[in-house]
């Protein structure tokens, strides 16, 4: 039986497809798709680098990790984390764009001190950090004995680091925030606000949330869900500021499962970890896109 | 005049370098439609939010009711304004939309909060809000809609939702501003007669904003020329459209344009155009160049040469249906001129390629060199002159 055209027609339709999409799909399988299945068949096992033979876990892998202090510390400090981290960066960033937005003078000038961070080279940055936070000469500490506080042992206690860390962890955040929502609000039709101003909105208060909150809805979905996976990301400072420390309090969920995969080389743990990481992160995105995207209007 | 409702005097306005406004004086009758029209760019956009209270002027006074607001703020003017783009909020509903104008006056900050309205008080006015809500929506026939969002209405729906907006909380005035001009044709048509009798019905008094002739003329009590930051006429649809004060007035209003031919003035207050008389009586001065406003309803074209006559070329005959208009030239005069005549008249010209133009002496529009209307010397002139 010879195929009608119109069959003929869908075939050849759907060999450009492929040879179109290919490439792409054949890219992101070898390297998304497949190292994810790799990490996913890994976290069963006790793998690890160098160890001759490896025995399935099962299950048992998931429920050691769950009775492992070190992991749950590290839930713990980077739940904190995000929790100080993700509302100060959003809040503080709609903050700084509103105030750049109404200045009439220096608004190049603010948007870029204010973005300087977001392009500066953290690991560099660490340093400065290291040095501004220094229990004893360091400028902050200085100027706060100045001011007659008693000066803090920011990265060095154990009560405080986590603190720190997330001080530095706003202001790398900021700049991007700001930019994101200075764009948002540039966008807001001028005439909303004549409108709002004609049917008797006096206040400030009443315009930002009778126009300026609505119409950046988007803009805070946005810069919400990168700020929360931002700050669940949490690495470079962790790595070249605390170690963890002290006395693991500022352990963070990517240090850890750093630790354990390429300095133990417990790759099956260290995989076991990811996968939990993983599906954190994906839990958080659903969560977020079902109840924010209800409240938000899209032009 | 009654005093005032909307008073604006001597307002001047400059963005910059630009001189947007240059002293314009307007009264507005209470109850009364005014339109303001003029083409883009010449400031009546601005008049209207100087008016509103959203821009302040560079000097001259907004005067409502008799009272100076001009260093009040649009929110306390109590005048509802609709909008070009509709302005609508687009995250609140209809309902909510038209409520909020209400709300915003009637309830204070604490009342407004969601869980408010558990005091009975609260609820009370909160009722009473959405019952007005609910009746100035009948009034507009949107009842269907009040609970969609903008995003889910039509153009000539949302507007309707902004006119209700405005309409619900009885403001002392209605601003518009080109609130048609986003509607396709047909809708603008039947959107016009439903301003008009909203209007009539609420008895507000309204300024309204147009670049469209139509609209200024088919709607207002009186029509506001403006051009170039000035105002150049006040006067009803037919004053405007007979009796034009201006040049710039009578060429921008009225479609197809008027024709105008411009003349040397002999003595005799004799209108020259070449060697061709065209009209005598004219007070300007003897030698100054003056310009014959004819509207294309009445300029007439014969085969027949003659007095008073002016020899044009045909050039060609557009039908449109009810009427016809004849395209011609004058010799040796640029501007084209164009003829409104019944398609069967102009059928009998179209083998005449040689013809003659000439108006009835009522309906020449005379115009000294500077633009303005220059009446006829009512004292007769020696006939003499017919045979020139």
């Amino acid at each position: 039986m010879t195929p009608s055209p119109r069959d003929a027609a869908a075939a050849i339709e759907t060999r450009a497809a492929w040879r179109l999409a290919g490439p792409t799909a054949l890219l992101m399988l070898l390297l998304l798709v497949l190292p994810t299945l790799a990490v996913l068949a890994l976290s069963f096992t006790d793998a690890e680098l160098g160890a001759p033979d490896i025995t399935f876990l099962g299950l048992d892998a998931y429920t050691d990790l769950l009775s492992d202090r070190t992991f749950k510390g590290a839930l713990r400090n980077t739940a904190l984390y995000v929790a100080l981290v993700a509302p100060a960066s959003v809040l503080l960033g709609l903050g700084l764009a509103m105030l750049i937005e109404a200045e009439v003078g220096g608004r190049a000038f603010f948007r870029s001190v204010y973005f300087l961070p977001v392009v500066s080279l953290i690991v560099a940055m660490a340093s400065v950090w290291q040095y501004l936070m220094h229990p004893s000469f360091g400028p902050i500490n200085l100027l706060l004995r100045m001011l007659g506080f008693a000066g803090v042992n920011w990265l060095g206690s154990s009560d405080n680091v986590l603190a720190a860390l997330a001080l530095i962890g706003i202001w790398q955040a900021l700049g991007f925030n700001m930019v994101l929502f200075l764009a948002g609000l540039t966008a807001i039709d001028r005439t909303l606000y004549a409108a709002a101003e004609m049917d008797g909105v006096r206040s400030a208060w009443d315009r930002f949330r009778t126009v300026t909150w609505p119409m950046l809805g988007p803009t805070t979905l946005f810069v919400t869900t990168i700020s929360v996976i931002n700050a669940v990301k949490v690495f470079e400072t962790v790595a070249t500021l605390t170690q963890g420390g002290p006395a693991k309090a500022s352990e963070t969920l990517l240090w850890v499962i750093y630790q354990e995969g390429f300095v133990y080389l417990h790759i099956g743990t260290a995989s076991a970890m990811a996968v939990v990481f993983i599906a954190l992160l994906l839990f958080l995105l659903v969560i977020q896109t079902r109840v924010l995207d209800k409240q938000v209007h899209y032009g | 005049m009654t005093q005032p409702a909307i008073h604006l005097r001597d307002i001047a306005k400059s963005f910059g370098e630009t001189r947007v406004l240059e002293g314009i004086d307007l009264a507005v009758a209470p109850g009364e439609f005014i339109a303001l029209v003029g083409p883009s760019g010449c400031g009546k956009s601005t008049l209207l939010r100087i008016a509103a209270g959203l821009e302040p002027p560079d000097s001259g006074r907004v005067i409502l009711d008799g009272r100076d607001v001009t260093a009040m703020r649009a929110a306390d003017r109590d005048m509802a304004m609709v909008f070009q783009s509709y302005a609508l909020y687009p995250h609140l509903t209809a309902r909510q939309n038209m409520a909020l104008p209400l709300a915003m006056r009637r309830l204070d900050g604490f009342e407004r909060l969601p869980f408010a309205g558990l005091l009975p008080a609260v609820r009370a006015k909160r009722s009473a809000i959405q019952q007005e809500v609910a009746s100035a929506a009948e009034m507009l026939k949107i009842s269907p809609l009040l609970d969609r969002k903008p995003a889910q209405m039509s153009g000539g729906q949302r507007q309707r939702v902004a006119l209700g907006r405005a309409l619900v909380r009885h403001p002392r005035a209605f601003l518009m501003d080109e609130p048609l001009s986003n509607l396709d044709a047909a809708l603008r048509v039947h959107m016009r007669s439903e301003i008009v009798d909203l209007h009539r019905r609420a008895g507000v008094v309204t300024l309204y904003v147009t670049h469209d002739q139509e609209e200024a003329l088919g709607m207002a009590d009186r029509v506001a020329v403006m051009l170039g930051g000035r105002i150049l006429q006040v006067a009803a649809p037919d004053t405007i459209y007979r009796d034009p004060a201006h040049v710039e007035v009578a060429s921008f209003i009225g479609s197809p344009r008027i024709n105008l031919l411009t003349a040397s003035l002999a003595a005799g207050g004799r209108a020259q155009v070449g060697p061709h008389v065209l009209a005598d009586r004219i007070a300007a001065p003897t030698g100054s160049h003056i310009r014959l406003g004819i509207r294309p309803e009445h300029l007439r074209l014969e085969a027949a040469a003659g007095p008073w006559r002016l020899p044009v070329r045909l050039d060609r005959i557009e039908f449109l249906g009810a009427e016809a208009l004849v395209h011609c030239r004058a010799e040796g005069h640029g501007e084209p001129l164009i003829a409104r005549m019944p398609p069967a008249a102009a059928d009998t010209l179209r083998h005449h390629p040689q013809l003659h133009a000439w108006a009835d002496d009522a309906a020449l529009l005379v115009f000294d060199s500077q633009g303005a209307r220059v009446p006829r010397t009512t004292a007769a002139m020696a006939p003499a002159y017919h045979d020139a």
